[in-house]
């Protein structure tokens, strides 16, 4: 029990700690790409810095939920990366919430920060918390069949006996995760206002969503806000490495394969974070009223894995 | 065992070959049909040459290199060629909407795998459990050819029903005899020549390649 109570602190401090860097990765790789000088690697850390030492203004008609939100969010995202095993699999948190509590701890932190957007009252954020609303409504369906295929196969919704099933028993190729893989990436992409659904580098108001509702914030209550949204592409990155690159995470109570696992997860980051920007810079972002589309196709994606894996692997 | 990793592989495939079937349907695009057109050919070659390999039937390596030469390079370049003339890449809206066509798809998909489980019962070949893929496979290409009005996709609609076809036959019985095989390449290679001319027609007497116009040829 003590091994995985230091583990379960040590991950989730990694995974806040880390996070920005995650995103400096993918802004880097897509500066590239796109032929700009890229930002430094450690850009969103001195963006995170700069934040905290602002004093924060905020609007009068602003109740006490527009403060609290932004923590709310945070602490959402602290314990999701929480449960999500990233480099260890023995983690004390795994016995009290599964994947589909995962989803509903990533809804929570989406209610509150609509909440605090419509909070304020203006036509932007009310606006944006609208649109978030239509976008998540149908990735949350799709992120739960991709979860109910791997748990199909696994016989559990667990995370840390998915990972264990998929790295560390015999190896098997399982064709229905080749459409939740499909499936999964159309949802984060969704879920972390990357391109093909949300633009993160935009404030044009006929396109914007994620960012129409944080409008409002300044100082150290954006600061937490893009904290938690690199954070909230970390945990993403570590369940899309958990459920379709699981090989090298530590099993339970290997812990001479903790350095190893770390370094597999580094380098899983590494490839994933460049592969994200190689998505977004050769995709078009869609036509908001396409997004429904996008997301029913991901919806329909993970169905099929899941009626794949009933006629191939059963 | 290395036997049933073959036979994982082949799944993989097939699961590949009915994933591509699904982005032929959302496809708006022609050249982005074509393109799905020739890795949908180039992931049925590549399980064929796996059953090939895996079982001993060595008529199939010549199946798989029929389909690498005629619908991964040949067919794919003759259709770049023949949009590039006819100049019609542009958006072609289905006749139903997108997500209408992906819903009726799944009912086809569920629909084929009931179907096939029978069947699959009956066969004796290892790769017996993809049948239910390749049929679905018919049946979504069958769907887009019903859903596209423009000839070239209906055209690609067919072409993709024949790759299923061909892919029930390699998972259910081992392929058709060579000398079936290469009438059916050389029928379909043919047919896509003998359309490509129809093409120029179709458009020449109508101004478009919408199939709708046709029906005024009716007589009343």
């Amino acid at each position: 029990m003590i091994p995985g109570i230091l583990l379960q602190i040590i991950q989730t401090l990694v995974a806040i700690l880390l996070a920005p860097l995650l995103l400096g990765w993918v802004n880097l790789c897509r500066a590239w790409l796109q032929g700009r000088r890229a930002p430094p690697l450690t850009q969103p850390y001195r963006v995170l810095k700069k934040l905290f030492h602002k004093d924060a203004v905020i609007a009068h008609t602003a109740s006490p939920l527009f403060r609290f939100a932004p923590y709310m969010v945070f602490a959402c995202m602290a314990l999701a990366a929480g449960i999500v095993p990233t480099f260890a699999n023995d983690l004390a948190f795994s016995p009290a919430a599964d994947a589909i509590a995962l989803v509903g701890v990533f809804a929570l932190a989406r209610v509150f920060l609509a909440l605090a957007a419509m909070d304020i009252g203006t036509s932007f954020g009310t606006l944006g918390a609208r649109r978030e609303m239509l976008i998540s409504f149908l990735a949350e369906p799709a992120l739960l069949m991709v979860f109910f295929t791997a748990s199909l196969i696994s016989h559990s919704t667990a995370l840390p006996t998915i990972v264990e099933t998929l790295a560390h028993k015999e190896f098997v190729i399982y064709p229905s995760m080749a459409f939740a893989a499909v499936a999964f990436w159309m949802v984060s992409t969704a879920e972390n206002a990357r391109i093909p659904v949300d633009n993160p580098a935009t404030h044009l108001e006929l396109t914007m969503i994620h960012e129409a509702m944080i409008l409002e914030y300044s100082a150290r209550h954006l600061a937490l806000i893009e904290w938690a949204v690199s954070l909230k592409l970390f945990t993403y990155s570590a369940l899309g490495i958990a459920l379709f690159v699981p090989w090298g995470i530590a099993a339970r109570g290997d812990f001479a394969a903790l350095p190893l696992a770390f370094l597999a997860l580094t380098l899983k980051m590494v490839v994933g974070g460049a592969t994200l920007s190689l998505l977004e810079a050769t995709a078009a972002k869609v036509r908001l009223f396409r997004a429904p589309e996008f997301l029913g196709t991901a919806f329909m994606l993970a169905v099929l894995g899941m009626l794949t894996h009933f006629l191939l692997e059963v | 065992m290395s036997l049933t990793y073959y036979l994982q592989v082949v799944n993989l495939l097939a699961a590949l070959l009915l994933l591509i079937s699904f982005a032929m349907l959302s496809q708006r695009r022609i050249v982005g049909l074509i393109t799905l057109f020739a890795w949908q050919g180039a992931a049925l070659a590549a399980s064929t040459a796996i059953v090939a390999g895996s079982t001993g039937q060595h008529h199939l390596y010549w199946s798989a290199g029929i389909t690498l030469a005629l619908k991964v390079i040949a067919m794919p370049w003759f259709f770049y060629r023949l949009v590039r003339k006819l100049d019609v890449d542009r958006d072609v809206e289905p006749m139903i909407n997108i997500p209408t066509t992906m819903l009726i798809g799944i009912v086809l998909v569920i629909f084929a795998f009931n179907l096939a489980l029978p069947i699959s019962q009956m066969s004796g070949t290892v790769t017996r459990s993809t049948l239910g893929i390749a049929m679905a496979t018919v049946l979504l290409a069958f769907l887009m050819m019903i859903t596209r009005s423009k000839a070239i996709p209906q055209v690609i609609g067919f072409l993709a029903m024949e790759n299923g076809l061909f892919f029930a036959a390699t998972s259910a019985t081992y392929g058709m005899p060579l000398v079936v095989e290469m009438g059916v390449a050389l029928d379909v290679l043919v047919g896509v020549f003998v359309l490509g001319i129809f093409f120029f027609q179709i458009r020449e007497t109508f101004d478009s390649l919408d199939l709708k116009h046709m029906e005024k040829l009716k007589e009343r």
